[in-house]
Formats: structure tokens, C-alpha cells, sequence
């Protein structure tokens, strides 16, 4: 065990700190708290610039204009960017987790043709996996795809499709197999949403925005050569997709986390309990010291995830423990939030007296959907039921 | 960077493992907890022979000289096994505070009987009030000798000198004195007994400042975190063995989502655990500004988790959770009496919101 830095790893973060001394946008406090739709320029260009001088995807090979980081150098590029407090970026999805697919099985065409527009942003990348009848079951999807001559005709439903909105391709998960069982009968598609039959519709969530679409595909035409991987293997594709979702979010909310924290120990000292700060009530400070400590603890596991993963060369089933651990913390972090402003914490953006242009009112709400997405913690519970604990399948 | 073990760290976790396996299996816990000291005098005199006793120690001691992290591996095997006996309060308790806050002369005079096997230890600090706060103790050494009573006292009985932790200074007290009163006190825990020990102007020999103590108590403090995720973690492996085998409905429980997620719910909580427990270690080990807070954060984690694991592994189990023959249950016990050991999750919450929220610098591993 050594979690010092290695000379290579210290030159890694020096390289980055320097960088971002010269280029993190100033102006960023000024659209933090705006809708995405508004702030979403202003997300891909500050992708762009970091692109340009490979810090947009560090873990992707230098081939494809990553650095060709470690998880250790990935985990530190994460650290460096909670520690400026800087801007995400505007391709999340691309970055994350659809361009290392296409790395992994794409064709060397399908490679240059995509790759360098996910990481410039100049192409923003959906996930159509979901169904209104494939949620946790997502092998029992539906939208069937049939071969007619060199294209594929598509035809169905996706929902909670997050960017959908503003999505120029999606990586579609398609039935095209209908009597094969259900998991061998899936491939993956890469879909242009500009192909005529494509629709878009927000879907508006309890928190009154539209962070997510249904997408409906009516005799949608796709090029045979947009198959990612083999055909009939789309299941493959996809868990590998969602094995980057899982293992890749931890490090990433550790930015909002160390910073909504932070946040909150400051309002605790200007919000009152009993005539007193409430940074002074001692269940507050139980609380706050509470969730301090488990965030460090999520900045942890997720260290030594990586550890793990760099020793055995493949992110494991381990990663649901994050998924569960960082999901269920931010719901008990915004609780806190709202025992804190007391009636303050249901204000919510533009309203009068509203605490920090009503993010967490907004929070409150939004924080229900993370045991939900990317694999509710049930499911995430049974996959280390049965994948680490080794307890029979229990569906 | 890298949050592994390195090879000689595995090979020292799975040849404990392996140890306290063959030498202290679960007949033998049982039959040990059964006496009344928990003390087994060869099983000692092996764990001395493989370097147990002085593994923090120096070499010039008869020590094996290694590091924070090394001892909390062989702690993490010892909880794993439910040791009994006065290893952790030798070693993790009094060894270290004489390791930290004494002069060569009196570590060469104390660490040498430790590291060689002759001699067992233990750390006096608990009074009435109960406090692991250093600033609230009372008892005072005067003229070199102490008079009070200390209470919750690990393994005073098979002690051979105890190390005191007073207002003005840290004592050593022969446990053989005469008019040392040694009393039990019955816990929950029968694998570490506890004793409310009375000084009536006891000779002791001051062997350093109170301040000193609180890297002591780091170390001692990580290494509890540590043993108690070894109890977790043998109370994971035992509870999903018996949610693969007892079958209701005609089905293995395990299979049971109901039952599946309460054995995920235990893998997470002992994985978390045991992130915070390494890590508490390491920055001990390095001596980093972050220490007494990875320390706080460890025990805090580990305290509220040894209990709610063990719940969950009890309840699992079903009516068996219940028998006085089940293991699960003595490692409930021993989660229980170590919750409170060396502060709960309040205390230590409390000083975690005394660095996070009012911004303290915590008594960091460097005090002297």
C-alpha cells in the first residue's frame, strides 16, 4: 500500500494543474446554477478547449486522443478538477461511457469517425436503452430492428434517455433476434438522430425539468454499418457500457459532493437552530461529521476499487457497492441540507428569500432519482448478491 | 499510488490467517471466553515466536520494526478469529503508548519483555466518567506513585505491568503490586475480559507526557477499526455460507431478495469499513496531516457498521441468529464492547465536525 503519488503520477497532476492555472474559465459561479439548456454552449466549449490539449478523456488510449492515463491518473484528474471547482463537461455520456465502447468494439472506421467528435463535443452522444417495459429487466427490451438489404428498419420506444434533447447520435440497444432468448437476441446500434423517423419528446421529471427524453423510432433507417460489435452480441456491448457507468460516476460526484459539503457547513453557520448557529447544535454537527465522513469514505472505496481493477485489468461487479453507496449518501446529504434551512430549504429558484438560487429544494427532488438511475440499488444489491457473494440468482 | 497490499503486506495477512486458524479455532475461542482471563499461555508464546508481539516494534527491542499498516493486517486476522487474550491490549494498547511516548531507557525496559513473549500489557485510561478525551482525565501521579480507580481496564488480570494514563503523565505500575486491586467487571465480551483496576498509592514510573499519548491512541484506535472489520467480514462469510445452504419454500434463503440485499448490504458496510481502517493506517504510518481525522473517520465507520453488520447477520440467520450457538452472535458481543473502546461513532463524529466545521487543527499524529 503506497498512496503517495509516483514521480509519474506527480508530473501527471503538475502538467494538469498548470493547465488549468491558464485555462479554467473564470465566469463559471455566473452559469453554474442555470438551466443546462442555457449553460450547454458554454459546457462544450469548455470541453473543446480541453480536448484540444488532451484532457478531455485522460483514461482514453493517445491513439485516440486521450493520454492514455491510469485509474490512478484518472482518479487524480477528477481530484484536481472537485479541488478548482470546475465546469463538467458537455459530452458526459460520450466520454464516459459510449466512446469506451467504440473503442472497445468498434471498427477501425466507426473509430475515426466518431471518436474525435465525442471528445471535441462537436457531436453530443445519448444512450437509448431503457424501455417503458425494460427498466431493471433490461434484456427484455422491444425495439426491434430488421435487416432490409444494407439498412436495419428500427422500430419502438426508449425513455429516460438523458441528453436525448440535444443528442446527435445514440447508442441504441435493438432486438433483432426475436426468438433467440432474450439476451442473445440484442445488438447494438449507432443511430444518427437526425434520420428521418426519429422523435424526441421531453420527459418532464418531478423536479419539473426535462433532464431526459423519450425517444420513439418509426421505420427509423440505420446503415448496417452502424452495428457496434457483432451482431446478435448487443448484451455484451451493452453491460460493458454499463460497467463504465457504474465504475466512472464515483469518480466524477466526488467533485459535486466535496463541494455540496462544503457548501453546507458554510450555510450551517449562517442558518439558526434555537437562537444559535446550527453549526453549533450538536445533532447538526453529528450529521454534517457524518456525511463528511462518508464521502471521504466513497473517495476511498473508490481508490481502492481502481487499485483492484488495476490489478486485475477489468472494472468487476465491485463497482455496484459505489453505485449504492454514493447514491443512497447524496439522498441523506440533502436531508441534511433541508434540516438545516428549515423552511428556507423548499424555496425554490426565483423565489423571494430562496438559499442559493433554490439548488437545493432542487436537490432534495433530484437526489430520488439516484437510486434509480444507471441501476436501482436493488438491482445493484443483487448483482452483489449473486456476482461477488455468490447467492443464488434471485430473478 | 496504490491502495493494495503489496506482497509481503498479503503475505503477512493470509500467514495470520492461517495462523490464528490452526491455533485458534472457534472450539478454542469458545473454551478460552468459558475461563477467567481468556488467556491461553502457549498460544502465546507462538504468537511471540512469529514476531506478533513485536511487530511494531523496533528490532533493537527484539521488535520486527514494521509499519502502522502491518499491524493493523495482523489485527484485521486477529478480529477475523476472535482472538482472546491481551494481544491488542499488549500491542495496540500498551506497546504503542510506550513506543510513543517513552525514552529509549523505558522502551528498551517494556518493549523488550512485549517483543520477546515474557511479559503482557495493558493500558489503564477509562475513570468513572468514562471519557477517551485525554483533557478529562482526573487521576493525578504524585511522588511517584497513583491512588484512584480505572475502570474498563482490557486484560489487567494477565498483565504484567499496566501503563497509566494520568493527568500529569504517563505511568507504568507493576501489575503485581501489592494492594493493586484487580476486579472483574463482566461485559458482553467473555473473549476480552474487562477489570475496574484500584491504585491505593501504588508505586509508578513515569515514563512520559499525557499529550503524547494521543498518537498512541491513533494507532491503538485504527487498529480496533481494523479487528472490528475482521469481525465483519467473518460475519459475512458465515452468514452468506448459511443463506447458500438453509433452505424455506423449498429454495435456499440467499436466493431471497429479501435476505440476498440484507448480505449485500453487509459486503458494502465491510468493504467500507475496511477502506477507512487501511487508509487510517497509512496516513498513521506516513505521519500525514490528515491522520487524526482518517483515524476519527475509521472508528466512527467501523463502530456504527460492527453493529448494524452483526444485526444484519443475526437476522439472517433466523431462530439460529438467536442460539447461544452461534458464532455470529460472539462477534456481536465483541463489535458491542469495541463500539465504545476508544470512542463510539459520536466521539469520534464530534471530532470530525471539530476539524471539518469549526476548522481545528486536530491533535495531529505529530503532538508531543
Amino acid at each position: 500500500m503506497d498512496l503517495n503519488l509516483t514521480p509519474q503520477e506527480t508530473k501527471f497532476r503538475d502538467e494538469l494543474r498548470a493547465w488549468l492555472a491558464t485555462n479554467l474559465p473564470k465566469d463559471w459561479d455566473a452559469w453554474r446554477e442555470k438551466p443546462l439548456e442555457e449553460s450547454f454552449p458554454y459546457l462544450r466549449a469548455w470541453q473543446k478547449k480541453l480536448s484540444q490539449d488532451g484532457w478531455a478523456a485522460v483514461s482514453w488510449p493517445k491513439e485516440y486522443g486521450g493520454r492514455s492515463a491510469t485509474l490512478m491518473e484518472s482518479a487524480i484528474f477528477w481530484e484536481e478538477m472537485a479541488r478548482v471547482e470546475a465546469p463538467p463537461m458537455a459530452n458526459s455520456l460520450g466520454l464516459g461511457l459510449i466512446g469506451p465502447t467504440i473503442i472497445a468494439y468498434g471498427t477501425e472506421e466507426q473509430k475515426k469517425r466518431f471518436i474525435p467528435k465525442i471528445l471535441s463535443a462537436e457531436e453530443i452522444w445519448c444512450q437509448g436503452f431503457s424501455e417503458p417495459n425494460a427498466g431493471s429487466d433490461l434484456a427484455s427490451l422491444q425495439t426491434e430492428a430488421r435487416l432490409d438489404g444494407d439498412h436495419y428498419i428500427v422500430n419502438g420506444q426508449k425513455v429516460w434517455t438523458s441528453y436525448g434533447w440535444v443528442g446527435n447520435w445514440c447508442e441504441l440497444v435493438v432486438r433483432t433476434d426475436p426468438v433467440a432468448p432474450k439476451h442473445k437476441g440484442l445488438t447494438v446500434l449507432l443511430v444518427d438522430m437526425k434520420s428521418p423517423g426519429v422523435e424526441v419528446r421531453p420527459l418532464r421529471q418531478m423536479t419539473g425539468e426535462s433532464e431526459f427524453n423519450e425517444i420513439f423510432f418509426r421505420d427509423v433507417r440505420v446503415p448496417a454499418g452502424n452495428v457496434l460489435g457483432k451482431v446478435n452480441d448487443g448484451w455484451n456491448v451493452a453491460v460493458s457500457t454499463l460497467m463504465y457507468e457504474r465504475g466512472s460516476y464515483g469518480a466524477r460526484l466526488h467533485l459535486i459532493f466535496t463541494r455540496n459539503i462544503t457548501r453546507l457547513i458554510e450555510l450551517s453557520r449562517k442558518f439558526l437552530r434555537n437562537g444559535k448557529p446550527a453549526s453549533e447544535d450538536p445533532v447538526i454537527r453529528q450529521k454534517l461529521a457524518q456525511c463528511y465522513a462518508e464521502i471521504e469514505i466513497m473517495r476511498l472505496n473508490q481508490m481502492r476499487a481502481f487499485s483492484r481493477i488495476t490489478a486485475t485489468g477489468v472494472p468487476g461487479p465491485e463497482g455496484s457497492i459505489q453505485k449504492i453507496f454514493w447514491s443512497e449518501l447524496n439522498q441523506r446529504v440533502q436531508q441534511l441540507a433541508q434540516e438545516i434551512l428549515g423552511p428556507y430549504g423548499q424555496l425554490v429558484a426565483g423565489a423571494g428569500h430562496a438559499v442559493d438560487k433554490g439548488i437545493w429544494s432542487y436537490g432534495y427532488l433530484r437526489t430520488r432519482g439516484n437510486t434509480i438511475e444507471a441501476g436501482t440499488s436493488e438491482v445493484q444489491r443483487n448483482i452483489i448478491g449473486h456476482f461477488v457473494l455468490g447467492l443464488p440468482r434471485s430473478y | 499510488m496504490q491502495f493494495g497490499l503489496n506482497e509481503s503486506q498479503e503475505l503477512l495477512k493470509s500467514n495470520a490467517r492461517k495462523f490464528f486458524a490452526a491455533e485458534c479455532p472457534t472450539e478454542e475461542v469458545r473454551r478460552l471466553m468459558e475461563t477467567e482471563t481468556a488467556f491461553d499461555e502457549a498460544l502465546w508464546a507462538k504468537m511471540a515466536e512469529q514476531g506478533y508481539t513485536g511487530i511494531l516494534f523496533p528490532e533493537e527491542y527484539g521488535g520486527v520494526g514494521l509499519g502502522t499498516v502491518d499491524l493493523i493486517l495482523l489485527m484485521e486476522e486477529a478480529g477475523r478469529a476472535l482472538l482472546p487474550g491481551p494481544l491488542f491490549s499488549t500491542v495496540a494498547l500498551a506497546g504503542a503508548a510506550i513506543h510513543t511516548v517513552a525514552s529509549a531507557e523505558h522502551q528498551k525496559k517494556y518493549l523488550e519483555p512485549i517483543c520477546s513473549g515474557e511479559a503482557r500489557a495493558t493500558l489503564a485510561f477509562l475513570e468513572a466518567a468514562a471519557s477517551w478525551d485525554l483533557n478529562a482525565l482526573t487521576m493525578a501521579g504524585a511522588n511517584g506513585r497513583l491512588t484512584g480507580e480505572k475502570l474498563f481496564v482490557t486484560d489487567a488480570a494477565v498483565g504484567d505491568f499496566i501503563v497509566v494514563a494520568a493527568k500529569n503523565g504517563v505511568y507504568v505500575v507493576n501489575a503485581k503490586e501489592p494492594g493493586l486491586k484487580i476486579e472483574p467487571m463482566k461485559g458482553l465480551d467473555m473473549t476480552r475480559k474487562i477489570y475496574a483496576v484500584t491504585f491505593r498509592d501504588t508505586p509508578a514510573e513515569r515514563i512520559g507526557e499525557t499529550a503524547a499519548l494521543s498518537k498512541a491512541l491513533n494507532v491503538a484506535t485504527a487498529a480496533l477499526a481494523a479487528e472490528l472489520v475482521g469481525g465483519m467480514q467473518r460475519t459475512l462469510d458465515i452468514t452468506v455460507e448459511y443463506a447458500k445452504v438453509r433452505k424455506q419454500f423449498g429454495k435456499p434463503i440467499g436466493s431471497y431478495q429479501a435476505v440476498q440485499h440484507q448480505c449485500a448490504d453487509i459486503y458494502l458496510e465491510t468493504e467500507s469499513a475496511r477502506s477507512a481502517a487501511y487508509y487510517a493506517a497509512w496516513t498513521l504510518q506516513e505521519n500525514t496531516a490528515e491522520a487524526a481525522v482518517a483515524v476519527a473517520i475509521a472508528k466512527m465507520y467501523a463502530s456504527d457498521a460492527g453493529r448494524t453488520v452483526g444485526n444484519r447477520g443475526i437476522q439472517v440467520h433466523g431462530g439460529m441468529g438467536f442460539t447461544w450457538e452461534n458464532d455470529v452472535q460472539l462477534y456481536y458481543r465483541r463489535a458491542k464492547a469495541s463500539e465504545t473502546m476508544l470512542g463510539d461513532g459520536t466521539f469520534h463524529r464530534d471530532r470530525i465536525a471539530r476539524v471539518a466545521i469549526d476548522k481545528v487543527v486536530c491533535e495531529t499524529a505529530t503532538r508531543s
